[in-house]
């Protein structure tokens, strides 16, 4: 079976709030060079979900992960790599840079389809920095096939793909035929730790680069986006929080409950 | 797509009424056509519409149409497509607006895809350009750390709504408003995806949603044990439910259900009691709409302080028993 795995590499959605500063020229936040990008949380649980697969018959499968971006770093988006995902595709261009979800879909449904067979495409549930979570549903309306979204379990049986979809007050058991798109939560628990042999097999292997005229579009990025950011911007934070404080920390616990019924909350 | 006219919610039923999410996006919605001078409309789709159709027209909605089928009963995109792409075009709305559930967030960019346009997922505020028409939508990014507000030349606009975050009209049984069957024939074939169960976990006592109080721990609760005990004892207390961070679910300590956040669930109560966890913006997200966020927390630069009213930094296991002490004095 052939398997795709999208993944973005992103700022740190992990590092302190105050680390993230707004770039109002470009319209997007910023994290010192120290704090560095990482694959969006969601994309290594989809590739996990998609080595979990590949784990079951190891020669069968194969995982190709597709990343776009510009000026990727190579270390970060090796990674599913060494996590052990078989190829690595990346869409790098500064042509692909200021794109929406409506973009991005587009390039990688195109690069997908360049890349041929494929029974099953991987998708975080959303990537941390915009958050918006349509990407991957985009892709399959564009690629014609089914999509699950927000799923916690994958298993292919009978020629057919069994998912656990997460809800918000438990979870659906869907199947569905292949192809098909399936979107990955935390749910499904968390992705391997790359091992040894596989960084030194990442390290050696290089990523496949196309461009924009090489998935066949000659609208990318900012030239093919639906939607205008019409501002960017921090919200202020009051952060006037009253700290109770006492030599005996159970007084101060005590003080704490005498406050909230000063306040009217109990 | 010049013609398009007005806005449709794409409504939610919710253990036969009509969802409150969807009453929340009726009265944005309502503030929206009034402003446009355009009328308001509301899909509702399902096995049984009932007595949800008259709730939306009270909710504000000034056309209801409703759309019936045995194969509608559990939401699956290629079925709810079928109906939600025929609405689209038949009724021509220039906005479609969704809740952020389970539903609107698997729906909404679907069709926005299927109809060659974006939707704009999330949003706490909406708003009309007066020069354009167009809708201005304002969502977090970057996990709450910032906001961006984003527009579309392109029609219909499609956004979906978080939950919690525009407020629903007085529900009037006296409002006008006609209600419609919007019959759509559903092809089971071209139905992908089968639904063959759907699991309900929930957890039993007070809502978490409707729950007034709401204690909630994080990582640094340590395990699941004091999530049935000193934090349940307080919720108790404060006939409140029990909340939880990201990582308590991810380490199985805590049911996925309760977890509060951007991916969890978006709650606003009288008083939100953070035991144990550090405020990231991804879990603040889910709870900054609260009245009153009380901080406990070993850490005194953690960010849950920059976000809490009031608090005590030091060891929960210290401050917990103590403070559910005095707060059962002061309560009883
Ligand atoms: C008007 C506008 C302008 C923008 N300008 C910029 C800009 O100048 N620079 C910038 O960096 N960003 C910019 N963005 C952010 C934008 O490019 C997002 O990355 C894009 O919208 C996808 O994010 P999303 O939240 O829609 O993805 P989601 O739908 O949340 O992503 C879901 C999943 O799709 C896959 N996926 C998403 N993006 C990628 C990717 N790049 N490669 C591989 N897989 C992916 C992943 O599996 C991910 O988990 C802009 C966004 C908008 C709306
Ligand atoms: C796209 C995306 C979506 C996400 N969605 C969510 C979401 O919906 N909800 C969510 O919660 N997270 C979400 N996260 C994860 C989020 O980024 C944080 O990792 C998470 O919220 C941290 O949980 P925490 O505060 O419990 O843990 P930590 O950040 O590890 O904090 C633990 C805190 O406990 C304190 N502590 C430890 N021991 C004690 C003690 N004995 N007494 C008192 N205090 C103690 C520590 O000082 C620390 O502040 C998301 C992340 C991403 C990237």
């Amino acid at each position: 079976m052939n398997m795709i795995v999208c993944c973005k590499q992103v700022l740190d959605p992990e590092a302190a709030p105050a680390t993230f500063k707004l770039d109002a020229a470009n319209n997007r936040m910023v994290q010192p060079p120290e704090v560095k990008p990482v694959i969006n949380p969601y994309d290594e649980q989809a590739v996990e979900a998609a080595l979990r697969i590949k784990d079951t018959d190891k020669a069968a499968h194969k995982v190709t992960v597709i990343t776009l971006g510009n000026n990727l770093i190579r270390d970060v988006v090796k990674k599913p790599l060494s996590m052990g995902a078989d190829e690595l595709i990346l869409l790098e261009d500064a042509a692909f840079e200021g794109g929406d979800g409506f973009a991005v879909a587009s390039a990688l449904a195109a690069a997908i389809k360049k890349v041929g067979q494929f029974d099953l495409i991987f998708c975080g549930r959303q990537e941390s920095e915009w958050d918006d979570g349509q990407v991957g549903s985009g892709i399959a309306e564009i690629l014609g096939v089914p999509s699950v979204t927000v799923a916690k379990k994958v298993e292919v049986a009978g020629g057919q793909v069994k998912v656990e979809r997460v809800t918000a007050d438990g979870f659906q058991k869907l199947e569905a035929s292949m192809p098909c798109l399936i979107t990955v939560s935390n749910e499904l628990g968390e992705a391997r730790y790359a091992t040894l042999k596989g960084i030194m097999a990442a390290s050696k292997k290089q990523p496949i680069v196309w461009k924009p005229a090489d998935i066949g579009l000659d609208k990318v990025g900012a030239a093919a986006r639906k939607t205008k950011v019409v501002k960017l911007f921090q919200p202020v934070k009051e952060g006037k929080c009253e700290i109770i404080s006492d030599d005996d920390l159970k007084v101060a616990a005590g003080k704490l409950a005498d406050k909230l019924r000063e306040y009217k909350v109990i | 797509m010049a013609d398009n006219k007005g806005i449709l919610v794409v409504g939610e039923i919710a253990e036969g009424k009509l969802a409150p999410i969807t009453a929340e996006a009726l009265g944005a919605g309502r503030r929206l056509a009034d402003e446009l001078k355009e009328e308001l409309s509301c899909i509702l789709i399902g096995d049984k519409v009932g007595d949800a159709a008259k709730a939306a027209v009270a909710a504000g909605a000034d056309k209801v149409y409703t759309t019936e089928d045995a194969a509608l009963k559990d939401y699956e995109n290629d079925a709810y497509m079928q109906v939600a792409e025929k609405a689209a075009k038949d009724l021509a709305p220039r906005i479609i607006l969704l809740g952020q559930t389970s539903m609107g967030r698997d729906l909404a960019p679907r069709l926005a895809f299927r109809l060659g346009v974006s939707a704009v997922m999330d949003c706490l505020e909406l708003a009309i350009d007066g020069a354009t028409k167009q809708l201005l939508c304002t969502r977090p990014v970057y996990g709450g750390n910032a906001k961006a507000t984003f527009s579309s030349e392109a029609l219909p606009q499609i956004a979906t709504v978080r939950q919690k975050a525009m407020s629903p009209l007085a529900p009037d049984a006296g409002r006008q408003g006609q209600i419609a069957a919007f019959p759509v024939a559903i092809d089971a074939g071209k139905v992908r995806a089968k639904v063959l169960e759907t699991v309900k976990e929930e957890v039993a006592g007070v809502k978490l949603e409707d729950a007034g109080a709401v204690v909630a721990g994080g990582r640094g609760m340590g395990g699941p044990e004091p999530f049935t005990k000193e934090l349940a004892e307080l919720a108790k207390i404060l006939k409140g439910a029990v909340g939880a961070s990201r990582p308590p679910c991810d380490n199985k300590w805590v049911p996925d259900t309760i977890q509060i956040g951007l991916t969890g669930k978006i709650i606003a109560p009288e008083l939100y009691i953070a035991v144990a966890l550090s405020g990231s913006s991804q879990h603040m997200s889910g709870c900054s709409g609260s009245k009153c966020i009380v901080a406990i927390n070993k850490d005194p630069e953690a960010n849950i302080f920059k976000e809490a009213r009031v608090g005590v930094v030091g060891d929960w296991k210290v401050i917990l028993p103590a403070f559910t002490q005095r707060i059962k004095e002061l309560t009883q």
